[in-house]
């Protein structure tokens, strides 16, 4: 089957084709109305939006429920907000999480 | 509705298929009810859906028993007597004294507020009666390159899809064990992706050896038999005795390694084959979320996977009088179940506020003979998906065990063989294991595990959390002096479930 003929989540329970758009470390990223930052960044093939405070390794949404804090963005400036609880708004800014997300450690 | 500063006759901790069909009931029993949830529409991880704003026409495409979720919130709509609560995140329960109103701690404000100014503001929930129906969160055991962007969990794959309308990739591998594999690779498939294995450590004979469960569950059977046929048309091919030990990949998951595996979940040398994906959904099964009773010092029970349910009445009330648990948080049960246990919770608690009698003795006879049957069969399916101990011997000694603080499977094994560490608190003190964000919830069983392979290691008790999820200081020292602090246990001596 081809991408083209795939099913997707949105065809499948009939959800609205409005979009609107927010920003990730200033890529443009689609989103639909209700739609979480972390659903939407996974629609747009976007996997890690935080580097892990001792290794700086990539993590992104795992328990998908806000339980396992692994999703923690940084989102208009906060930083630690769980993506996968957090609902997209036009224009939002989201960047990459880095370490414990704070310039300097308080 | 009580009037202001009154409490209500009853809360109800959790809007999932527990807690909905209790705060139905009770409300059509003349109670008034608060019924909170974390999130921000009723219908909890089983019933979850996506937004309103997300005007789906067809959201029953996800689950197969929408018509049930739909008469609920029918219900709930048309009762007088509810409060509903969402977006509180419960983070104690307290009462001055046995016999004394409960008060719920909530925030509100976290998840969907977009107010940064005031994040997460502080309220208190007071009633007479407390049914809690928290549900359960998913057990994890880790394997080399499971924190790898694309490695998800299976509970995680299936909430993102069903209310975000999102998938992790366009090739997903499902694995671990337990029934909710089968839920989550059907559902991943309809939506358009191609799951090419479902990879389950178990057989699915262990349910054969529990004839009685079978046949007393006729429906359990037909659920299972629809999944099978699913899973068929969407050529899917099921694994049994086989688990996924690694996750191969840079920066996200390009393959995974499936090996099969003996008797005790102890992986078969030379028995490794490498399949190809781009996403990974993995799970082993679920824990009942009992923390704000045990912290309290509820009674608890054993179940035959491990894990630690609340130990029940016939009606569903807990050791502490007056607290009352439904669904998961009494054994991780189903959706079927936790609806019958909700009602029951519900007429028992309005005996006890009203002094009569709610319902006709034959209704009651008839909830408790299927909340019997539907326990049985959970008890089967806790000891057919069991972990095997066997598992440890897939960790890599650079494997992480505890995502949040990056504690790798050597720290954790030298913590236990050379400072001593017998039990999960223990590691903690010595490795920062479960100390960090998600204070164990993931890492929890692993560690658990990990402590116990000590030859004179005990059973790690159940978890005690002073706070059921991170508070800012704010917000505590914000509590006024009416709002007694989290203190000390209620007496668990006090009574036992009647």
């Amino acid at each position: 089957m081809g991408q083209a003929d795939r099913t997707t989540p949105a065809d499948l329970v009939g959800a609205t084709d409005a979009t609107h758009f927010f920003t990730f470390d200033g890529r443009r990223v689609a989103a639909r109305p209700g739609q979480s930052i972390a659903a939407a960044l996974w629609t747009a093939g976007i996997l890690a939006w935080r580097e892990t405070r001792g290794a700086a390794r990539p993590r992104g949404a795992f328990c998908g429920i806000g339980q396992c804090h692994d999703c923690l963005a940084t989102v208009n400036g906060r930083p630690n907000r769980r993506a996968c609880l957090v609902t997209a708004r036009p224009g939002d800014e989201v960047t990459t999480q880095k370490g414990h997300g704070h310039a300097e450690p308080r | 509705m009580p009037s202001p500063g009154d409490p209500y006759d009853v809360a109800v901790l959790g809007a999932g298929p527990a807690g909905l069909a209790a705060a139905v009931t009770a409300a059509e029993q003349g109670l008034t009810v608060a019924l909170l949830d974390a999130a921000q529409q009723p219908g909890g991880q089983y019933y979850r859906h996506p937004a309103p704003a997300a005007r789906a026409t067809r959201p029953d495409a996800l689950h197969h028993d929408w018509r049930v979720f739909a008469g609920l919130r029918e219900r709930l709509d048309a009762a007088e007597g509810v409060t509903r609560l969402y977006g509180h995140h419960v983070w104690s329960m307290t009462r001055e004294a046995p016999g004394s109103p409960w008060s719920l701690h909530a925030l509100t404000g976290e998840g969907d507020d977009d107010d940064a100014s005031a994040p997460g503001t502080g309220t208190t929930v007071q009633a007479r009666a407390m049914l809690l129906a928290t549900g359960s969160h998913e057990r994890h055991l880790p394997f080399p390159g499971w924190t790898l962007p694309g490695v998800v969990s299976a509970g995680g794959a299936q909430a993102m899809l069903k209310s975000g309308l999102a998938l992790p990739g366009t090739r997903v591998v499902v694995a671990g064990s337990g029934p909710l594999l089968l839920a989550a690779a059907t559902s991943l498939a309809a939506a358009g992706a191609d799951v090419p294995e479902v990879i389950e450590a178990s057989g699915y004979l262990g349910y054969a050896r529990h004839p009685a469960a079978l046949a007393a569950n006729p429906g359990k059977l037909t659920e299972a038999a629809r999944h099978g046929a699913a899973l068929l048309r969407h050529r899917v091919r099921p694994r049994t005795r086989s688990a996924v030990t690694e996750a191969h990949g840079a920066d996200r998951v390009e393959a995974v390694t499936v090996s099969r595996l003996g008797r005790d979940w102890r992986p078969v040398p030379g028995s490794e084959r490498r399949v190809a994906c781009d996403a990974l959904a993995v799970g082993h099964g679920l824990v009942p979320r009992t923390e704000l009773a045990t912290t309290l010092g509820c009674a608890t029970r054993r179940a035959a996977d491990g894990t630690y349910a609340l130990e029940l009445g016939p009606l569903q009330e807990t050791s502490l009088r007056g607290l009352w648990a439904a669904g998961e948080t009494s054994g991780v049960g189903g959706a079927q179940a936790a609806l019958v246990e909700g009602e029951l919770a519900a007429l028992a608690i309005t005996a006890r506020l009203t002094g009569r009698r709610p319902a006709p003795a034959r209704r009651l006879r008839a909830l408790r003979r299927r909340r019997d049957h539907l326990r049985a069969f959970a008890d089967a399916m806790a000891a057919a998906h069991a972990p095997g101990p066997g598992w440890t011997r897939w960790l890599g000694d650079d494997t992480e065990v505890c995502r949040c603080e990056e504690v790798t499977a050597a720290r954790v094994r030298e913590a236990v063989a050379d400072y001593g560490a017998r039990d999960p608190r223990s590691v903690k003190l010595l490795t920062r294991a479960g100390m960090g964000w998600c204070q164990g919830r993931v890492c929890g069983t692993a560690v658990a595990c990990l402590a116990a392979a000590a030859p004179d290691a005990t059973p790690a008790p159940p978890d005690r959390r002073l706070l059921a999820t991170p508070v800012p200081l704010g917000t505590l020292a914000s509590l006024t002096p009416a709002d007694p602090p989290p203190a000390a246990p209620d007496d668990p001596s006090e009574g036992h479930p009647s």
